[in-house]
């Protein structure tokens, strides 16, 4: 493999699409104009188990400007889909409350939305069982954790040695259910030309949308094409195609025209996926001088009747902390709930925040310093496989940060005070695995000189367009503004979705490729050529790769009224190759701040009684507002790390939520000397704590 | 969402017999911000919307005896930075800053502030029971999610609470508010202006349909230059409040004079604390004595399984706020 020559890897390239997005200009999923258009609007069950025995929709279809109601009596019949979330209006089950049951298409969105409240749904509703528990009688073992890795795993003798340790941690920790809540809400609009059928939708991969699409209405690939080349965040949520998609194109159809389809904050509570709350019981066995012997980490999650999804929260503690006993679990149960999927860092998010927090517990117990304790139980090589690392410098960002934060200078007792607040610091680990995906890229000249590169990746808001934009020029050696890369077209060379951190790593290999095989055919007098990365993904060695950080949270609690600041936060990581540091930058922040969000505000709130989320908007369900984010710092470790991939990089998009709930859990309990083991900790518990 | 006629009023009365020839099918428009999001949901559905804002009530003028006299148009955000009210009423200044979003209360009137509904999220879901939504089928938060809602004064029938953060800084401010009504002109106390629940919980004040709010009047209060809204929740900004404090206070020679104290974010209406006020008056303005006032007047308090921990909040946030007004 050629080296990749430095100029615009590294340096701070604005986004390139970022003057088409201020300015409105970019056209996200359902803004685009495909001449004449109807509206669509879903009608969702208002039970969470039962069966549809009859819609009556004539008083929706008699309002001026509807054209059709749709449901399971009149539905076209779809091919057989492996997401049975897919399979809209096919059959009378209701599986969850809030599930769509209907849709209606309108020449308005008014009169569309107001036909849809007059549909009536008749339904013959059956008990429902909404609540996780880690007694529940219904708990099984699934086959594999997302995306496929085993859901247990032991090593050594986890027992034994726990009865042996000098000192045991044993403690449950849960969090709720979380909703990814990316700022453009889930949309498609759909148009069939004949037996071909596009879309506009918003999501993390054209390519992987297309796929799915095409089976389900029993079409090739190649008489579908999804477009998505603006998309307002995803977080996971827009990693696989959701409901509205399948409706959409099904209105379309049936109505003979471009249809629209944007689903409501509140919908997207319901029907685009969320986190699994998570219950964790973690045992820790340790020597007096604070060497882990022993972790236990078992995770007790929910999935839907409809669809398996096991969060794969354990996966981290396979790979944190250097131990001869290691024994890791995942139990689910199914019930009648949306279908969780993923959200940001799925798995090493909330199963860190376990980990890390046992971890903080257990060098209270033993009396040592946690970075210390960290870097004592560092790891040469993968504790539950064995692999060695390609590289791994977890004790690196913590050294780093300890200094960057001041960390000599803690006290570590607890409940120190300025005035009428308490005032602690907490420190965790962070950890994301650096996946790299095949993929396939054509990069050409244009007559003009210019460079044109095609590869269906996404950009959801991350920058991706802009540092494939970086990885091209310098690979082409032209300056960036020679070239332009088209991405979020199935059209175009078959690519990854934007998820597991593994965007940049993974396209951009193909897209360094592909300009690297131009430069050859230029040569030749070619113009354009093409680059596929599966072999050499295929021939990469067997090593352990992950990127690693450390989180620093400060935080101040008024003992009086219990309100928690986060009056600072530090994030240290190591991610391979840096691309660009202002998108990086970015995207770090953006995780350490839904990292706060996990730890102080977010909580999707059911009510077991009716079985929906409760708090289904964003007035209701709390994010961190930017008076919440009072200092925040971002700090890296550039690492050369030859076995990753051609660029260098192991990906960002999701170590900077790992972690940050555990630093800032344990920095209250500095401050206090009280222990939250439940997300998120609220000022309930902490009224009058300073008196 | 249901088809509605919109029109634009330009005369007061016109605009009162609108609402009060439609048999309940008109409501008044303000901003919007909280209406329209109710409409979407299908929680409100009115037929015609008269929109008051254009009426000739978007003033603030001083009144003769020292007092301010608010059009029910003015925009939140004007009044929150009004001369007059940052010198003489700092607390309300501080109570609408503290509430909602810079753009948001750009929209926002007077009126409509004083008249936005409960934030309870079963009221807001058309899917579910409530009794103020729809009388009569039942209250689920009363044994479900109420985290945020009432621990005093309210009923079996509803436990929600009343939004507004102005609404606090008025109470304790003693306003007035002018109502152009079907029977004509007249005026109340704005803490008689919204209602505990009771039996009927549909009913959030003792407003008619066709009663116009066109004015709010604050009376002159030389202690109110000594005032504060602190207010608690969930995050930093754009959150309700859990519980918030406005008070006024003047001590002389070490003891309280006089006081103007309003609970928000604990009952179905602002909570003028007169207890507490009677208490304190002429006693040492001391922290034990503000909270023996605060327990005086929390004394009725009945918390929910899961919002006791406001029932403490609100009393250190009282003790806390008027030890600050008088530390000065
Ligand atoms: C996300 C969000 C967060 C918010 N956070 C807060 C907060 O933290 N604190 C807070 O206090 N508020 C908050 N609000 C609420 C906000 O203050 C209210 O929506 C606003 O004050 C309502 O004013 P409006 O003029 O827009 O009223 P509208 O929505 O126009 O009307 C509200 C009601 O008042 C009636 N009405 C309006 N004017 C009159 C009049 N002159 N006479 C009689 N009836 C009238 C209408 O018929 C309607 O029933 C928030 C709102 C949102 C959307
Ligand atoms: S508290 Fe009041 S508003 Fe909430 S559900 Fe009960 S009746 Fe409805």
């Amino acid at each position: 493999m050629a080296e990749v020559a430095t100029r615009a890897i590294g340096a701070p390239v604005r986004r390139i699409e970022g003057r088409a997005k201020v300015t409105g200009a970019a056209r996200y999923a359902v803004e685009h104009d495909p001449g004449e258009v109807a509206y669509g609007w879903i009608v969702q069950a208002q039970v969470a188990r039962g069966k549809i025995t009859d819609i009556d929709d004539a008083e929706a279809r008699s309002q001026p400007g509807v054209l059709h109601v749709l449901w399971h009596g009149n539905a076209p019949r779809l091919e057989e889909v492996s997401d049975a979330e897919l399979a809209v209006f096919q059959e009378p089950r209701v599986a969850y409350r809030g599930q769509i049951v209907a849709a209606v298409v309108a020449d308005n969105p008014e009169a569309a939305r107001e036909a849809a409240r007059l549909v009536r749904v008749k339904v013959h509703e059956e008990p429902h069982d909404v609540g996780l528990r880690a007694d529940h009688p219904h708990l099984y073992k699934p086959d594999k954790v997302n995306p496929s890795f085993p859901s247990d795993t032991d090593k050594g003798d986890v027992d034994a040695a726990l009865a042996r340790a000098e000192v045991t941690i044993d403690h449950t920790y849960s969090t709720p259910a979380y909703h990814n809540n990316a700022m453009e809400p889930h949309a498609t609009l759909a148009r069939w030309d004949g037996d071909r059928l596009t879309v506009y939708d918003s999501n993390q991969g054209a390519a992987a949308h297309r796929a799915p699409l095409a089976k389900a209405f029993g079409l090739e690939p190649e008489q579908v094409r999804v477009l998505a080349e603006h998309v307002g965040g995803g977080f996971g949520s827009k990693g696989t195609p959701r409901p509205q998609m399948i409706v959409a194109a099904m209105l379309a159809r049936i109505s003979g025209r471009a249809v629209k389809l944007p689903v409501t904050r509140q919908q997207m509570f319901a029907f685009t996926g969320y986190r699994t709350p998570t219950i964790q019981r973690m045992r820790l066995g340790a020597t007096g001088d604070g060497r882990i012997t022993a972790i236990e980490h078992r995770v007790f999650e929910q999935t839907s009747q409809i669809r398996e999804f096991a969060e794969q929260a354990a996966t981290p503690t396979r790979v944190m902390y250097a131990t001869d006993n290691l024994r890791t679990s995942h139990r689910l149960v199914r019930l009648d709930v949306p279908t969780p999927s993923w959200m940001r860092a799925p798995g090493e998010c909330p199963g860190m925040y376990a980990l890390e927090s046992a971890i903080d517990e257990l060098a209270l117990a033993v009396g040592i310093d946690p970075i210390e304790l960290r870097i004592r139980n560092d790891a040469d090589a993968e504790p539950d496989s064995g692999k060695p690392f390609s590289s791994r410098n977890l004790v690196a960002c913590l050294r780093e940060g300890a200094d960057r934060f001041g960390w000599a200078d803690r006290d570590p007792r607890q409940r120190q005070r300025d005035g009428r607040w308490f005032i602690g610091s907490g420190v965790a680990a962070s950890t994301y695995p650096a996946y790299q995906r095949d993929a396939e890229a054509t990069a050409r000249v244009q007559p003009d000189g210019s460079f044109r590169v095609g590869i269906a990746a996404a950009d959801i808001g991350t920058g991706a367009r802009t540092a494939l934009t970086q990885i091209a020029a310098d690979t082409l050696g032209v300056p960036v503004e020679r070239v332009r890369v088209d991405i979020g077209d199935s059209a175009l060379p078959r690519a990854g979705v934007a998820g597991g951190s593994m965007g940049t790593s993974s396209w951009g290999a193909a897209v360094a490729k592909a300009c690297e095989a131009l430069l050859a055919e230029m040569e030749r007098g070619g113009s354009e050529a093409h680059a596929d990365t599966k072999a050499e993904i295929e021939a990469k060695k067997d090593l352990a790769r992950h990127a690693f950080g450390a989180q620093f949270a400060e935080v101040r609690v008024d003992g009086e009224t219990g309100e928690i600041r986060v009056s600072r936060l530090l994030g240290v990581f190591a991610a391979g190759r840096i691309v660009n540091p202002v998108t990086a930058r970015s995207q770090f922040i953006g995780g350490m701040t839904m990292g706060m969000g996990m730890a102080l505000f977010e909580e999707s709130v059911m009510d077991r009684r009716y079985g929906d989320y409760l708090n289904h908007d964003l007035a209701q369900y709390h994010v961190p507002a930017n008076a919440d984010v009072a200092d925040i710092e971002v700090a890296w470790i550039e690492e050369d790390d030859p076995e990753l991939n051609r660029i260098g990089t192991k990906g960002i998009g999701e170590i900077g939520i790992v972690g940050t709930a555990a630093a800032i859990a344990n920095a209250v309990h500095h401050a206090t000397g009280l222990r939250f083991r439940a997300l998120p900790i609220h000022l309930d518990g902490l009224v009058g704590a300073g008196t | 969402m249901k088809p509605f006629a919109y029109e634009r009023a330009d005369e007061t009365a016109r605009a009162v017999s609108t609402v009060a020839g439609s048999h309940g099918h008109a409501t008044f428009l303000g901003g919007g911000t909280n209406l329209v999001d109710l409409m979407k949901l299908g929680v409100a559905t009115p037929e015609r919307l008269v929109d008051v804002t254009r009426l000739p009530h978007a003033e603030i003028t001083e009144t003769k005896y020292g007092g301010l006299l608010i059009g029910a148009a003015v925009r939140n955000s004007d009044l929150a930075v009004h001369p007059l009210v940052r010198e003489r009423y700092p607390v309300l200044s501080e109570a609408i800053l503290a509430g909602a979003s810079g753009q948001i209360r750009n929209m926002a009137t007077i009126g409509g502030n004083l008249l936005q509904r409960t934030r309870c999220p079963y009221f807001q879901d058309v899917s579910k029971a409530c009794n103020k939504r729809a009388p009569g089928s039942g209250c689920p938060a009363r044994h479900g999610e109420h985290r945020e809602l009432a621990i005093i004064g309210h009923s079996e029938h509803c436990v929600a609470t009343h939004p507004s953060d102005m609404a606090v800084a008025l109470a304790a401010l003693g306003a007035e508010v002018h109502v152009h009504g079907g029977q004509g002109l007249w005026s109340i106390p704005l803490t008689d202006l919204h209602r505990l629940p009771g039996e009927m919980p549909q009913r959030d004040t003792i407003l008619a349909p066709e009663d116009l709010i066109t004015h709010v009047e604050l009376p002159p209060l030389p202690l109110a230059r000594n005032s504060r809204y602190r207010k608690v929740r969930d995050r930093a900004s754009f959150a309700f409040a859990l519980v918030s404090l406005a008070a006024a206070v003047e001590v002389d020679g070490g003891n309280v004079a006089d006081c103007r104290i309003a609970f928000g974010g604990i009952a179905h209406k602002p909570w003028r604390a007169r207890k507490a006020e009677e208490t304190l008056r002429g006693r040492p303005a001391t922290p034990d004595a503000f909270g023996a006032a605060a327990d005086a007047e929390l004394a009725d308090a009945r918390p929910l399984r899961d919002n006791g921990f406001k029932l403490l909040l609100a009393r250190n946030l009282f003790v806390r706020v008027l030890t600050d007004l008088v530390d000065g």
